[in-house]
Parts: structure tokens; sequence; C-alpha cells
């Protein structure tokens, strides 16, 4: 019987894993050095802010394991031997394969700042990390302030997570806007001023300089580059963004460059070697307007389900279909279907909407030769992905999509509506343009 | 993992270390009127019962309002579940089993020793908590207060309390805050004040029962016992109307709405049970079990309790029409008959129309219960159960000696059952150990009924939002129902379960916008899927097709 084992027990294993049983009898192994079973990495931040228990984020119960034959192995892979199929453990045992899928994640940058090894210097992506922030911030007796350092999207939940505990928190953004690589200049300004409404110190366009230590090597304070201001400190959060976690394949013959490089149909050049999720690379660069390396929750998932087919016989490439997104920025929830990029690209053209509540904005993007839609942001107000999907599909002009929009609402029952609001905003700009 | 335990008493505030000094005097003044209350129970006599009484629930519900106030609109409008397993009272810590035993304790003193609360026997004035109760019971219906009324006012006061509690949590949402505002009118109006009024009309010769129109059979076990029958007969067109009322309502109003809404019309924006659940019971919500046992659990007790309900009513009506026979339409044979032909009809129907819907467990329990529940109606009819004596101190480790014809003991045991063991000192004692609701998920015959109708045939479900699920848990860490409800939205497949009450806390906790609780057509409204939503056309097609 094949051998089919899986370093990474997060969702892109899971889901070769399952997908895998669904369609053969294979043997399964999924290796991981994190957790004994796969938990949602999305969910973290709930825990430590009390809303859920950490077995509450395990999407399985634990026997489900053994009921579908998957092997799980807790175990640290030191070296990958593809001659001759092994792997080699920390501990010194080994394991054979037959087809190995390397789905290992991410780690958090780290862009070598003084200080960044220190206790209570940590990024937010493991238990680990959970468990750490835990130790170091319990309360805001225990840690007085905390400096966060990277505005995406791990920083903004740790800044939400402190504040839970009513831990003070500077929030260090090299931006001059939260997030403003990624989103347009209407929807990063609503959210730096929502980042403010929850009395968090958010310092734009300021970076980090350096990590100073107490004589117990732990953090006391950091210093701000531009001003040379210090501020004291007991946790320092590094979320700059992440890098995929492949440091242990290194020393084998896979082929990597920043992440494990993977053709379309997410093999290695080695044979019977395969990565998916946060850790693989495209070869070729993105599929169509994506990154090389999709270090997101969906297209982890997604690519578990293709490599699946491949690993049972029925070889497919990995061809996802319309991008979309989603994320909540402390109160205000954030969808994204097709592209809309920070700034219009040659022959495109933003319509935004925001509510005067300052809770609520959409930016549509379309073309500005035939006005095909081609993506949405929506704030504060849930869309369905289904209606975009379709829409996208059937490359509908960017009026049909507006005089529409009532279809794609997916608020819950007897909330306000706000289509009017944007259809008159829409004509109004029209008439003006 | 996270050790913090916070022992505060503290149900709102994510940190009731930091609880501001208005929050303080808030908390004293509730505890101040709850206090007095306590002190009629230990037989204080007060001097002017209508003031004390004004006084005491008057700082219960200012003191929780004016908390709720401070907890809520100090912060900005979102999700408000900070701390909730840190805090012992609603993480079955040291206060949540403190405050469980409390309750529990009340409930068997309200149902076994009113004579502790006060309630004067044989003719007595009341003395104690029940007497305090007797100026409102007075202005209300004209007559002194017994222990039901006393609770029935707590229950109350603790829904409107509570559920202003809830309406500033929840204050973003209007799904939330319609329903609570429907729950608190129900239970104030309908529950509480109306039937206190009608008691008015009663006379010497005209007498209505006790009557909470919203409160149906099978949850109201005695709606068809033959001494409320006849006291509706005797009560000419008034009492006539009520008694057809209620059959309409079980036959035809409520599967409507539930064809039409879903079961949560009734569950989550209407019961008098599932009120008190959403309102002085939502800080517990996340403790109902998840687990593949609990749900095996649950689906083996909810339909054996409806079975036992309908087998009861069937028993005390059929004795009733037996030896009472000319004063009512129906004959026992005639009445047996047409339960045996309509149980039949119905259930051939579902096996014929849905039987692709049912799988192997489901029908073979359906099988079952069906051949359990003729197998009494045969012997029912063969049999005069008043004739049938049962020593009820077999069934009641020697508690109760009586002897009861067959029929009064299935309905004695149900009501002491199921009525009040499980309704009410499990279901609403064990609030801070089960969840807040125990009783809805694994007891009430009425949610099974309408469950059974939401599965089958109703316009109602959890649409889940194409592959956008992370399957964060946040859904069935809060569902109180105990449904996995993570388990669907990562298959990208919708919820359609029976035993949703739609009270939507899963959609307004989803951080990523998946859930929404929508009527809609019933084709594709079960969409078990392989692929989600986003990925490669063809992977789907070829998948999800099979």
């Amino acid at each position: 019987m094949e051998h089919v084992v899986i370093i990474g027990n997060g969702i892109s294993g899971v889901t070769v894993a399952r997908h895998i049983r669904k369609n053969s009898d294979k043997k399964i192994t999924i290796v991981s050095a994190e957790t004994d079973y796969f938990f949602s990495r999305t969910a973290l931040m709930y825990i430590y802010m009390g809303h859920m228990k950490f077995e509450h984020t395990q999407p399985y119960e634990n026997s489900f394991w053994k009921k579908n034959r998957i092997e799980l192995k807790k175990g640290f892979v030191e070296t990958v031997e593809t001659a001759s199929k092994t792997l080699r453990f920390a501990g010194g045992d080994t394991l054979q394969y037959d087809k190995l899928v390397i789905a290992t994640g991410s780690k958090p940058n780290k862009f070598g700042w003084p200080g960044q090894d220190l206790e209570g210097a940590q990024g937010l992506y493991s238990k680990q990390d959970l468990d750490s922030i835990e130790r170091n911030a319990p309360d805001n007796k225990t840690c007085k302030r905390a400096v966060i350092v990277g505005g995406g999207l791990i920083g903004i939940e740790l800044a939400e997570m402190l504040n839970s505990r009513s831990i003070p928190v500077t929030f260090l953004v090299r931006e001059d806007s939260f997030w403003n690589g990624v989103l347009p200049k209407g929807e990063s300004a609503m959210i730096n001023r929502h980042i403010k409404n929850h009395h968090i110190d958010l310092r734009l366009s300021t970076n980090l300089k350096e990590i100073k230590s107490d004589e117990n090597g732990k953090v006391k304070s950091i210093v701000i580059t531009e001003t040379g201001e210090e501020i004291e400190c007991n946790v320092v959060g590094l979320t700059a963004g992440v890098a995929p976690n492949i440091d242990f394949i290194k020393t084998s013959n896979i082929e990597t460059n920043r992440g494990v490089l993977v053709n379309r149909q997410l093999e290695t050049n080695i044979p019977d070697v395969y990565a998916i999720g946060d850790c693989a690379e495209q070869r070729d660069g993105g599929i169509g307007q994506r990154r090389p390396i999709e270090a997101v929750w969906y297209t982890g998932r997604m690519m578990g389900e293709v490599l699946a087919q491949t690993i049972c016989g029925n070889t497919m490439e990995y061809k996802p279909g319309h991008w979309f997104n989603s994320a909540k920025f402390l109160d205000i929830e954030y969808q994204t279907y097709g592209w809309v990029f920070a700034k219009p690209r040659e022959n495109e053209a933003h319509f935004h909407w925001k509510h005067d509540d300052d809770t609520k904005c959409i930016t549509v993007c379309y073309s500005t030769t035939d006005n095909t839609f081609l993506g949405i942001n929506t704030f504060g107000i849930r869309m369905r992905h289904e209606t975009f999907d379709r829409w996208l599909t059937e490359k509908r002009d960017v009026d049909y999509v507006i005089k529409n929009l009532k279809e794609a609402n997916f608020d819950p029952e007897f909330y306000k509506h706000f289509e009017k609001e944007i259809i008159a905003t829409y004509n109004n700009q029209l008439q003006t343009v | 993992m996270s050790n913090k335990i916070d022992h505060s008493m503290s149900l709102a505030s994510p940190d009731a270390l930091n609880i501001t000094t208005k929050q303080k005097i808030a908390l004293a003044a509730g505890l101040v009127g709850l206090f007095i209350l306590i002190l009629a129970i230990f037989n204080v006599d007060f001097p002017n019962r209508a003031v004390f009484l004004a006084v005491s629930l008057g700082l219960i519900i200012g003191g929780t309002a004016v908390y709720s106030r401070e907890a809520y609109l100090t912060k900005l409008e979102g999700i408000k579940n900070d701390g909730v397993w840190f805090k012992s009272i609603s993480s079955r810590g040291v206060l949540g089993w403190a405050l469980g035993i409390f309750l529990t304790l009340f409930y068997i003193v309200l149902y076994f020793y009113p004579e502790f609360l006060g309630l004067g026997t044989n003719g007595a004035e009341n003395t104690g908590l029940v007497a305090l109760f007797d100026p409102l019971s007075n202005l209300l219906s004209g007559n002194n207060a017994s222990q039901w009324f006393v609770y029935g006012t707590l229950y109350t006061v603790a829904i409107l309390a509570f559920g202003y509690k809830f309406m500033l949590k929840y204050r973003h949402n209007r799904y939330q805050q319609l329903r609570t505002g429907s729950v608190m009118f129900f239970q104030t109006a309908f529950a509480f004040v109306i039937p206190e009024l009608m008691a008015r009309l009663n006379s010497d010769d005209f007498s209505l029962p006790y009557n909470d129109l919203k409160n149906m059979w099978p949850l109201n076990y005695y709606a068809f016992d033959q001494w409320r029958v006849d006291q509706f007969i005797n009560a000419q067109t008034v009492g006539l109307f009520f008694l057809i009322l209620g059959i309409v309502m079980v036959f035809v109003i409520s599967p409507y709405l539930t064809y039409k809404y879903g079961k949560r019309w009734y569950c989550s924006w209407v019961c008098g049970c599932g009120g008190l659940a959403e309102t002085a019971g939502d800080s517990f919500r996340q403790l109902s079990d998840k687990g593949v046992k609990a749900w095996k659990f649950e689906r083996w007790m909810i339909n054996s309790v409806l079975v036992f309900s309908i087998v009861t009513t069937v028993a005390v009506i059929s004795t009733y029409l037996g030896y009472d026979s000319e004063k009512y339409w129906f004959t026992k044979g005639v009445f047996l008959i047409s339960i045996g032909v309509f149980l039949t009809v119905l259930f051939a129907g579902i096996l014929y129309y849905k039987r692709e819907e049912l799988n192997k467990s489901a029908l073979r329990g359906a099988v079952g219960y069906y051949i359990l529940t003729i197998a009494f109606l045969i012997f029912f009819s063969f049999f005069d159960l008043s004739q049938i004596k049962i020593n009820a101190s077999y069934f009641s480790f020697g508690l109760n000696q009586n002897t009861y014809n067959f029929d009064s003991a299935l309905r004695s045991f149900y009501g002491f059952g199921i009525g009040s063991i499980f309704s009410g000192v499990i279901g609403t004692g064990f609030y801070p150990i089960l969840g807040n609701r125990a009783w809805c998920r694994m007891g009430c015959p009425m949610a099974t009924i309408m469950g059974i109708q939401q599965r089958l045939f109703s316009k109602f479900r959890i649409t889940t939002n194409g592959g956008q699920c992370i399957s964060c848990g946040n859904c069935s860490n809060s569902c109180e129902m105990g449904i996995d409800v993570r388990a669907y939205a990562q298959k990208g497949e919708n919820i359609v379960r029976s035993s949703c009450v739609g009270c939507g806390v899963c959609s307004a906790v989803c951080p990523r916008g998946v859930l929404k609780l929508e009527n809609d057509s019933m084709d594709g409204r079960i969409n078990p899927t392989e692929v989600l939503l986003g990925n490669d056309v063809d992977l789907m097609d070829l998948l999800n097709k099979n």
C-alpha cells in the first residue's frame, strides 16, 4: 500500500489528507511538531480573548483521525532524504514515504532588528506563539504596554487581542496608512480611524530601530527610527508579514527559492514530492494576478483539494477560480471578490462609497475600456460569494453590478440596506466625471 | 494554555477587575433588591409589602440595566464575548456550580415544597416571600399570590432585565434586537399580564383556566386535561374559542409558520422557555456539548419525550372520553381510531415523499417509535385505564405513597418527570452546567415536532457563504443547541438541522460573514459539497456532481 506522508497539519495538509482518504485506500500519515491535532490557526486570537478554549478551535473530534485511518505523528522533521525517500526526525527516528507532501506553512518575518529574539519579542502564528503571549502578557499588570511592529492582518489581530485584556498597545506601521499596499486609500483611512477609536496608539510612517533588553534578557523597551523615541513595553509583536517555513528543506535537493518551487501540478523538482499552502511558490510566477506565494487559508485549502486528485491518479493543475478573501479589522468585517488593487492600474478605475458612520464602505474596481466589473472590497456589509463569483464569470459590467447589488447582500435579516444610497452616489459621481 | 481565572460575578464586562464605580453601585443595588426577597423567604414581615416589593424588583431591574449600560454603551458596537471562558460563572467554575446548585434548589422548593416560600395551605394566609407578592397579585387578578405567581413575576423580571442587557450587547444587530423585543413582549403580555387580568373575569358561574395563549400543546402538556377542557366548554363561547384556538395553533398555525420561517418563529421569538434561555441564559450558551455523543443522546432523548408526551395525552383524553362519554362529541373509540389514522397517514406520507432525505438510523428510529406509539393506542383501546391501579411508591423512591389510575399515573409521571424535573430543575437550574437550552434541545416535545418539520418541510436554513469559512469555531462555540455549525460551514454546506432554534448568534459572531439565516425555496436547501466555491470549476463539477 502506498504511503503518503504529509508534513504539516494545517488546513492544507489536512485537506489533502481528507481528500486522499475519500478517493483511495492509501496509507496516510500527517506529521506535525506543533500540535497533536489540527486546529484552526485563524482562531488563535479568540483563545487569548477568552471567546473559546483551544479545543474549540479543533474542527474535528479527536476520534475523527482514527476513524478515517489518518495516522498522526508528532515530531520535527530535520532532514528530507529524497533519494531513499526518508524523513529524519529531531529525535533520531525515521519515516519512509512513497509520496511526500510539504505543507509546513509560514513563520513570522524578522528583519534583523537588534533584540528581535529576546523573550517577549514574538510573532503570532503558531500555538507556541500563543503560549508565549499568554506567558508574557497575561494581564495589564505583567505587561504594562505592548508594541506591535507591522501593519497587516496579524498585527491588527494582535492589537485586538491585547486590547481585550486592557493592555495598552502602540502600533507601529511603516506605511503612511494602515495596510495601504493592499487597501485603497479611502478604506485604509477608515481603518486608521477605527483603530484609534479603540484607543490603540497607532503610529503611521514609523519604523522599529531596536528592541532593548532588561537584565534578564527580556524585552524592556523599543526605539523608534524616525524620532529616536524610546517606548517602554513588555511585549513586542513582530507582525511584518510571514515567509515560508522551509529551513529544514534547504539541505535537501528539493529546489527552493523563497518557498518550495512547484509547477502548476504542485510538483517539486523531485518526483513524488509535492508542496502546497503557504510554503509553496509557483515556479513560473503567480497564476493570473495572484502572487507566486499565496499565504491565505483559502488557497491552502484549494491546493489540498487539487493535489489529492493528482496523488490519487487523476493528475490536475492548480487552477483556482476567482480571487476572494476576507478578514476582520477589530469590529469591521472585510470581504473581497475579484481584484481591487490599492491604486487603480492602467485602464482601471475605482468607485468608492462610504457610509457616514465611518464603519461601512465599498470600493468597486472596473475597466475603463469596456466597463467590465473587476472586483469589490466591502467593509461592514456582508456580500454573497456565490453572486460575485457568478458575475465575475459572466463578465458583468459595473452598471449592472451596482444596480443589482441588493442581490448580493448577505447581511442578517432586518439589517438596514444601503443599496439606494450607493446607487445614488454612483450616479452622482458618473455625472461629475 | 490560558489559565486566567477571574473570580468576579460579572456576566457582562470583559474584565470585572476593571468594573467602574457606577457598575459597583449598580451591582450593590441589584443585590439589595435580591436581599429583600431573601429576607422575605426567612419570614421577615415587611410593614408595607407593596412598597418593598416595588423597591426590590425596581432595584433588580434598575441595577442590571445600569450595569449593562456601563458595560456595553461605553464601548464601540461589536461582538462582546471577551473572557466568557475565563469567568468562573460562565465556564463551569466554582461560581457556575454555585449558581447552578442555588437555582436547582430553588426549583425543587418551588415545585415540591412551596410552603417554604410562604404559600398558605388549607386556607391559611400567605407568609414570607409569597405574601410579599400579594399586593401585585391583587392588583392584577384580584387574588392573593401563589408560588406560581411569584415564579411568573420573577421569570418576567429576569426576561425583561436580561433582555435589555442582551439588546445592548447586540445593539449593532437588528435581528437580535427585534427577536429579543419579541420574547420580552410575549412573556410580559401573553404569559403574565393577560392571563392574570383574565382571571378577573372569573365568577361563581364563569371560570376560564389560566391560559397563556402562546403556550401550546405539547409544551403545555396539560392543555387537554379533563378539568381544563371542561372549564373551557363550560365557559361558553369564549371558552370554546380558546379551546378551538389551542387546537388550530397546534395543527394549522404552527405548521404554517414553521414552514415559512422555521421553528425560530416560536423558539426564539415567542416561547417563554426560549425567552429565558435567550436573555438570562445568554451567558451560558457556549456550555452546550457539541460532541457527536451528545448529539446521539439528544436524538434518542428528545424523540422519546415526544412519544411519551403523545401517549400520555392520548391516554388521558381517551380515559375521560371513555367514562364520561355523554359530555363530549367524541367517543373513546372514534378518538383513538382518528389519532391512529392521523399518525399513520402522516408517517406514511413522510416515508414516501421524503425517503431520500432520511438516512438509515433516522428511518430505523422513526419506524420503532411509530410501532411503539401504535402499540400503545391499541392497548388503550382494549383496556379501561381508569381500572388499572398503579402504586406510585415504586416510581418515586417511596416519596409518593398514593395509588393512581393508569392514565393519571402516566399523567403524573409525565408532569413530574418531564414538566417539573426536566424542564425546570434540569432545564433551568443547570443553565451554568449544561448550557441554556438543555431542555429545549433534549426534552421539549414541541421543539421535536417543529424540528421534524423544519428538517423536512420548511423554507428555513442557515446559508453558508460560498468558500469563506475559516473553520475558526466561533459559530459552534456559541450555538446553544450544541450544533457543530462549523462542520457544515467549512464544507460550504447549508445548515439544515431540526434542533436549530434560529437565534442567529452563529451568524452574528462569525468574523468572516459566512452565515445567514434565510427563508428561501426548498430546492437546493440541503447542499452537501465535496469542493468549495472558489476552486477550479472543472474540479468542482467533477466532484460535486458525483
